[in-house]
Formats: C-alpha cells, sequence, structure tokens
C-alpha cells in the first residue's frame, strides 16, 4: 500500500532555487524550454522560451503519461522508466523523475542533441531530487497546508457566482 | 493533495467523477464546457476511443480567479468506467481532493454501480485513501428514464454514512451544476 501523501506547498523561497538550476540547464543543454509537473497533474513551473500550448493541459498528459509508463514498467518487471524521450520531426521532449513526486520535462528542437539533454539533466535532476526531498519533509512535518480563515467563504461565494446555472 | 504554489500565487484541486460505464460522467464534464463562461475554463482533453467511450481520462480546468490573491482552479476529471480499465482508474485517482460518484439511475444498473463503488473504495485504499474522510458526493444520474430505481432503494445500496446526494439528468445539464457547487465547496472546506 502506497503511504499517505499530505498537501504540500510551495514556497518563494524554492521557487527562486529552482529557477536558477533550470536556467543553467537551459544554457548548458541548448533547450528550449522546462516544465516542472507534480505526479498528480498540477504544473509547478515553467523555465524558459513560452509555450504555444495550454500548458495545464500539457501538465496533465505529462502526468499521466509519466505513470502509465511507471504501470508498464512494472509489468515488465522494472521498479520504473526513470526517464522517457519522445521524438518528433522538429520538436521532442526529455521526461526524467524527480523524487518520485515530480516530472522534469525538457523541450527542445533540431538545436539541441538527446546526448546533450540527457546528461545535463542528470545532474540537475539530482539537485532538483534533494530540493524537492527537503520541501516534501518540510510539508510533512508541517502537516497538510491550510487556507487562511475567511477564504473558504469567499471561494464558496464565487462557486456559486460561476456555478450558478448558466 | 491539492498544491498550494505561493511562488505563482495558485491553489489547484483535483475533483475526479468516478461510477459505472455509460453513467454520465463525460455527459457532466461537456455539460459544464458548455456552461461556464469561456474565460474561466481550459480546453477539455478527452483520451477517448474510437466509439467515444472513454480510455483514460476526460479533463476539464475551471478557473474560480483570483480569491485573496490566489489563483483558485479546480481540475475535473471522468475516469473510464468499464471494468476492464481499472488500471487507468486507479492512476486517475492519484492525489485526489474531491470525488463525485455517477451513479446510472436505471434498475438494471444498480449491480455495476454497487460493483464501481466497491472498486472507488478498493483504488483508493492503495492509496491510503478512506472515502469516509475525503469530500464525497453522490449524483443519481438519469431520473428521466421510465425505469429506474427510487432514490431510497439507491440511497441504501450506494450510500451507507449519508453523503449529499444529487438527483440529475445529466443530459439536459438537471443537478449538474448542484453536484458540483457541493463538491467544490467540500474540498475548499476541507482544505481550510
Amino acid at each position: 500500500m502506497a503511504s499517505v501523501e499530505v498537501s504540500w506547498s510551495f514556497e518563494q523561497q524554492d521557487a527562486g532555487r529552482i529557477e536558477t538550476l533550470l536556467r543553467a540547464f537551459l544554457r548548458d543543454s541548448q533547450a528550449r524550454s522546462v516544465l516542472l509537473v507534480d505526479r498528480t497533474g498540477h504544473l509547478i513551473t515553467t523555465v524558459g522560451e513560452p509555450t504555444r500550448f495550454d500548458p495545464t493541459a500539457f501538465a496533465t498528459l505529462a502526468a499521466a503519461d509519466f505513470s502509465a509508463n511507471d504501470q508498464l514498467a512494472s509489468m515488465i518487471g522494472e521498479t520504473e522508466f526513470s526517464s522517457l524521450f519522445h521524438q518528433g520531426e522538429r520538436e521532442s521532449m526529455f521526461l526524467a523523475d524527480v523524487a518520485r513526486r515530480v516530472i522534469f520535462v525538457a523541450l527542445f528542437d533540431n538545436r539541441a542533441t538527446l546526448g546533450m539533454v540527457r546528461l545535463k539533466a542528470k545532474s540537475v535532476v539530482r539537485e532538483l531530487g534533494h530540493i524537492f526531498e527537503a520541501l516534501f519533509r518540510r510539508s510533512v512535518a508541517a502537516g497538510s497546508p491550510r487556507l487562511e480563515i475567511g477564504f473558504a467563504a469567499e471561494v464558496a461565494d464565487e462557486i456559486d457566482r460561476l456555478f450558478g446555472e448558466a | 493533495m491539492s498544491m498550494i504554489n505561493y511562488a505563482s500565487r495558485e491553489i489547484n484541486c483535483k475533483i475526479v467523477y468516478y461510477g459505472p460505464g455509460l453513467g454520465g460522467k463525460t455527459t457532466n464534464l461537456e455539460y459544464v464546457y458548455e456552461k461556464v463562461t469561456p474565460t474561466t475554463r481550459g480546453k477539455l482533453i478527452s483520451l477517448a476511443t474510437e466509439t467515444e467511450r472513454t480510455l483514460f481520462f476526460d479533463f476539464l480546468p475551471v478557473d474560480l480567479g483570483s480569491i485573496r490573491g490566489f489563483n483558485t482552479r479546480f481540475h475535473l476529471y471522468t475516469v473510464p468506467g468499464q471494468v476492464y480499465y481499472n488500471a487507468s482508474r486507479k492512476l486517475i485517482l492519484k492525489g485526489v481532493d474531491g470525488v463525485v460518484f455517477v451513479a446510472d439511475s436505471q434498475v438494471e444498473r444498480l449491480d455495476a454501480n454497487v460493483e464501481s463503488m466497491h472498486n472507488l473504495y478498493d483504488n483508493l485504499a492503495e492509496y491510503g485513501l478512506n472515502l469516509r474522510k475525503l469530500p464525497f458526493v453522490i449524483q443519481y444520474n438519469k431520473r428521466d428514464l421510465p425505469n429506474i430505481c427510487s432514490v431510497r432503494e439507491l440511497e441504501e445500496n450506494l450510500n451507507p454514512d449519508g453523503v449529499p446526494h444529487f438527483e440529475a439528468v445529466g443530459s439536459r445539464g438537471v443537478g449538474v451544476f448542484d453536484t458540483l457547487k457541493a463538491v467544490s465547496k467540500l474540498v475548499i472546506k476541507f482544505l481550510s
């Protein structure tokens, strides 16, 4: 049985360290952009050239892709596929696991090579792993993040307004 | 497992529509997609077979806008209802914050409803989750059809804990927003 995963929060200080790492990766690998996606399908952050697609939908599909491949891995007797590569005619993507909770997605075109992306991703993924493991430990210690008092009432009003039968 | 992103000032919550095949889960999402203002919703993604049966999931993000400086968003998912797609169903439940069980009210689907409810409990247990401790509502769909169970009969079979329930005719949108409002409020209350 899997352990219960508590909700977690992503702070400004985490964002700063991660962005620095990802910018260095983009510079060294010549990849166009990187997205970090929570395994449940939520987009955490994106760095690099602005994407031309809907990043929310992309994050959901990337998480589903990675999860499905995890199951395929276990069917053939592997614990996981720690990275995936999808090759297109002009655009390609490389996905790698970070600390079993996050997916690193690098998008690159013909200016970059898979070998270089994979090589440079290796160290950045390891560094990200340390950061996220510390972040999750902090979340577990602090318990699930709570929203401030009064927030729920305001959201409920907004829900009534938005979902009040159109 | 919602995510509060203080860096980008976002709160994302995941709501999953569960239930037996052809019960109306996708229809619920399609109705929401049609009726909410285009600026508040993202693209409706359906990973379906050629005959439009859900293969992996449907996905619709709905944006509540900025509340106290946080952009609050609900991610609505459906699972494939057909029994043999259990591996896909289990994956979609990962990180769920709230569940809507869409039951098919037709008499001949009662057993399928019960089986799907058991399957929901089992799949959540694999993530260490207990449905009794999650925001959860039930929708009794297809109330316009002739050969349907009474609500009392459905309650006895599917809702021993008395969670909020709603009668619906998904194809005409009846009860769709009542269901969504109830589960989304429960999710936010749970987070608070």
